[in-house]
């Protein structure tokens, strides 16, 4: 039997708490709940979660503020719950660091289902390392140990930044469209919500390229989508 | 025009630069006149100036010519009266001294003209300096010298009247040049025969006077016109100018300045309007202002309630998705309520979210998310995820698209808004038809149309598809659940790309909707790539 993934519950509505940690226990998580968003990173260092589950509105400190604390010193898969639809909300909850959202009302199934996508792991045995960007400055992906080097440096990366590196290294010729990335990286099927590629494309830049503004190891290609830059 | 000549090469040469020239000439004349057409048409001040120029001049030439005519008549009258009179005076010494002169002896006649011009000049005339030449049927004394006397003149004097008639003549005394004068002619009538006396008066004073008139009228004329033009020109400017401001300010008010202001000074008609303009662009600052508040405050609203009603529905919507996996341990009336709970609560979700959309739209905060994108991506992942549905229903769902990529700057997520409306739309009413979705493009516009064959729409249908809550056929039962405002939503979605969305429908033959959307943001539709309804084609192929 494994070990049940566990999750914080970052939410000030009780009632939709107590049902989240039925959903969720019914489903074999584990759930922890905090309410206040002040205590939402204490409670995030006791309990060591697998997965956060974060209200954007929160009493205390805003579910933007915990998630870029959680985001200062774990990867964490963290999933914004978020009443909001807006772009510039939902741009912002990504940009503070957020993997995925779910849009409140969310059927349980949904969420359930990207919670999962989060948690999968890739269970490489076979040793892979791939080598993409320019080649006076490589980027080497040893894919079983989760490891990115550039320059000599180990380049910390989430775990979604690092599907979302794998998926385009895997096939450095090849022109990946938002929505296939969206299938590959996310687990998400038919839709169109490409700002969660966007986002997660410029978090990475801003980790592996030596310059964002003028990228060589993930490019844009104008109106399709992205591809690895040439190893 | 005239066209040079090229027959040999090099005057085909000439001609080309002639041509060219000619072409220039042309040109610049063109913009010359263009110019000044603007000029006219852009200066109040040029055009008052030249209209109280023309209308100020036009009054001055007609009461210059009046006045110097009058001068001149009056000054020529006189003139006449005195010579008439003087001849009259003359006639006595005249009759005298000829009357033992004979005729045809030029000396006696010459010595008696002399013995006149004397007698008559001696105490002095009133009609100024004169000559005088006598003429008989033989002699001719003293004309030739002052100037030739006009036969129409002799002729009536020789009847024996007396004539007056203007001449030009030699000035008095010597030669030179021939001046305007009067020649006032008598009959005297001799025991030897007929002599004509002629009074030669040379006009030089007069024609000096009336010269000196005429230079004296065009001068104030012209001095009058320029100081009309002064004032007007004056005038104008002090009418215009604020009027100018006010242009200046109102521009500056348009383009979203709303705090500018007129400076007003006085009291007069002018300060009056400034006051007026401050007074209406403060009205409209607070109007705007209160709009801009009221608009953020919808804005607040919309988004609080949205808040505070999704987070219940959140939890009432996992608390139904928990019963309804289990309703199988329920007896049936409570399983069927489960259900019913569930399929409810599907609806309620998707009509809150449509409500709260229209009523972003209808706060104006909708706010466009453009990228480019691949409109044949966004197709296929919208048809995609309709094939489940479509295959329950029996319905065939094909893309007629181009084999190479169909970019547009739009916002991804309102299309695919707009196409699931679209297809789950058609699906509804489609009859389990076929169901073709078609993407076209050209350079300046990107179109998607959706095209059922099910069973249509009535005349004047085509524009009420787009009302909320309008329902084509109340009885009609709905396979997706649509809430009633899904196609006011891809209505207003089309609009704030600046793009179309039309509808076709005919009774039995199906419906065609056409999302048109410009390639690039800001520019401006002018048609679309694809056809609006049937395409005989396609309905021949069938």
């Amino acid at each position: 039997m494994p070990v049940k993934p566990r999750v914080l519950v970052v939410d000030d509505d009780s009632a939709l708490a107590e049902m989240l940690g039925i959903v969720l226990r019914t489903d074999g998580f584990e759930p922890a709940f905090v309410a206040d968003g002040s205590r939402a990173l204490a409670a995030f260092r006791e309990t060591k979660p697998d997965i956060v589950l974060l209200d954007l509105m929160l009493p205390g400190l805003s579910g933007i503020d915990v998630c870029r604390a959680i985001r200062a010193e774990s990867g964490t898969p963290i999933i914004m719950l978020t009443a909001k639809s807006d772009t510039v909300d939902v741009v912002l909850g990504l940009e503070s660091g957020a993997d995925d959202y779910v849009v409140k009302p969310f059927k349980p199934k949904e969420l359930i289902a990207r919670m999962r996508a989060r948690l999968r792991h890739h269970e490489d045995l076979a040793s892979e390392t791939l080598v993409i960007g320019p080649p006076d400055s490589v980027v080497q992906i040893d894919v079983p140990a989760h490891q990115v080097v550039r320059d000599g440096k180990q380049v910390a990366l989430t775990p979604l930044e690092f599907d979302l590196l794998v998926a385009l290294a895997r096939k450095p010729r090849q022109v990946f469209t938002r929505e296939v990335l969206l299938e590959q990286v996310w687990g998400y099927r038919h839709a169109a919500d490409t700002r969660l590629v966007n986002v997660h494309v410029q978090r990475l830049r801003s980790k592996v390229e030596r310059d964002p503004e003028r990228p060589e190891v993930v490019l844009t290609v104008r109106g399709v989508g992205y591809k690895a830059g040439p190893p | 025009m005239t066209e040079a000549p090229a027959a040999t090469g090099q005057s085909a040469g000439v001609a080309r630069r002639y041509r060219d020239l000619r072409h220039r000439m042309a040109e610049r004349v063109r913009t010359l006149v263009r110019a000044g057409v603007h000029t006219w048409r852009n200066s109040l001040q040029l055009r008052v100036g030249a209209t109280t120029v023309i209308v100020a001049g036009v009054v001055v030439i007609v009461t210059g010519i009046f006045l110097v005519d009058q001068v001149a008549g009056g000054i020529l009258r006189a003139k006449r009266e005195a010579a008439v009179k003087q001849a009259t005076i003359g006639l006595q010494t005249a009759t005298s001294v000829l009357s033992g002169v004979d005729t045809g002896v030029v000396a006696d006649v010459a010595d008696a003209q002399l013995t006149i011009t004397q007698s008559l000049t001696a105490n002095g005339t009133s009609a100024g300096l004169f000559s005088i030449a006598i003429e008989s049927a033989a002699v001719s004394v003293g004309s030739t010298s002052a100037g030739a006397i006009p036969s129409a003149l002799r002729r009536t004097v020789q009847r024996g009247n007396l004539a007056v008639e203007y001449a030009p003549m030699q000035a008095t005394g010597s030669g030179g040049p021939l001046v305007r004068g009067l020649i006032v002619g008598e009959p005297v009538q001799a025991p030897t025969g007929l002599f004509e006396l002629y009074y030669l008066f040379p006009l030089t004073a007069e024609q000096q006077t009336i010269a000196l008139v005429q230079r004296t009228a065009l001068i104030s004329g012209i001095a009058l016109v320029i100081l009309v033009l002064a004032i007007a020109l004056l005038v104008t400017r002090q009418v215009v100018e604020p009027v100018r401001v006010a242009a200046v300010t109102a521009g500056r008010l348009a383009a979203g300045d709303l705090s500018q202001r007129i400076k007003v000074r006085g009291s007069d008609d002018l300060a009056r309007l400034g006051r007026s303009f401050n007074d209406m662009a403060g009205s409209l600052q607070r109007q705007i202002r209160r709009l801009e508040d009221l608009s953020r405050l919808q804005r607040r609203f919309t988004s609080d309630v949205s808040h505070e009603l999704r987070t219940p529905l959140t939890t009432i919507r996992m608390a139904t998705e928990l019963l309804h996996a289990n309703r199988g341990e329920f007896p049936a009336e409570l399983a069927r309520s489960v259900e019913l709970l569930q399929a409810e609560l599907d609806r309620f979700e998707a009509l809150l979210g449509d409500l709260l959309e229209i009523s972003r739209y209808d706060a104006g905060a909708a706010r466009l998310d453009s990228e480019t994108v691949d409109i044949r991506g966004i197709v296929a992942t919208t048809v995609d995820a309709y094939r489940v549905l479509a295959q329950r229903n029996g319905t065939e769902l094909r893309i007629k698209e181009p084999d190479f990529p169909v970019t547009a700057d739009v916002d991804p997520r309102r299309v695919e808004r707009v196409l699931r409306n679209l297809i789950g739309n058609a699906l509804d009413h489609g009859e389990g038809r076929p169901i073709v979705v078609t993407v076209g493009c050209d350079d300046d516009a990107v179109a998607v149309a959706v095209r059922d064959h099910g069973v249509g729409l009535r005349p004047g249908e085509a524009g009420l598809v787009f009302n909320r809550f309008w329902r084509g056929d109340p009885s009609r039962s709905r396979l997706t659940g649509g809430t009633g405002l899904g196609l006011a939503i891809s209505l207003e979605d089309a609009r704030l790309h600046d793009g179309w969305l039309q509808a076709w429908g005919e009774r039995g033959r199906g419906a065609d909707f056409r999302l048109t959307l410009p390639r690039h943001a800001g520019h401006t539709l002018m048609g679309s790539p694809l056809p609006l309804g049937p395409d005989d084609a396609e309905e021949d192929g069938r």
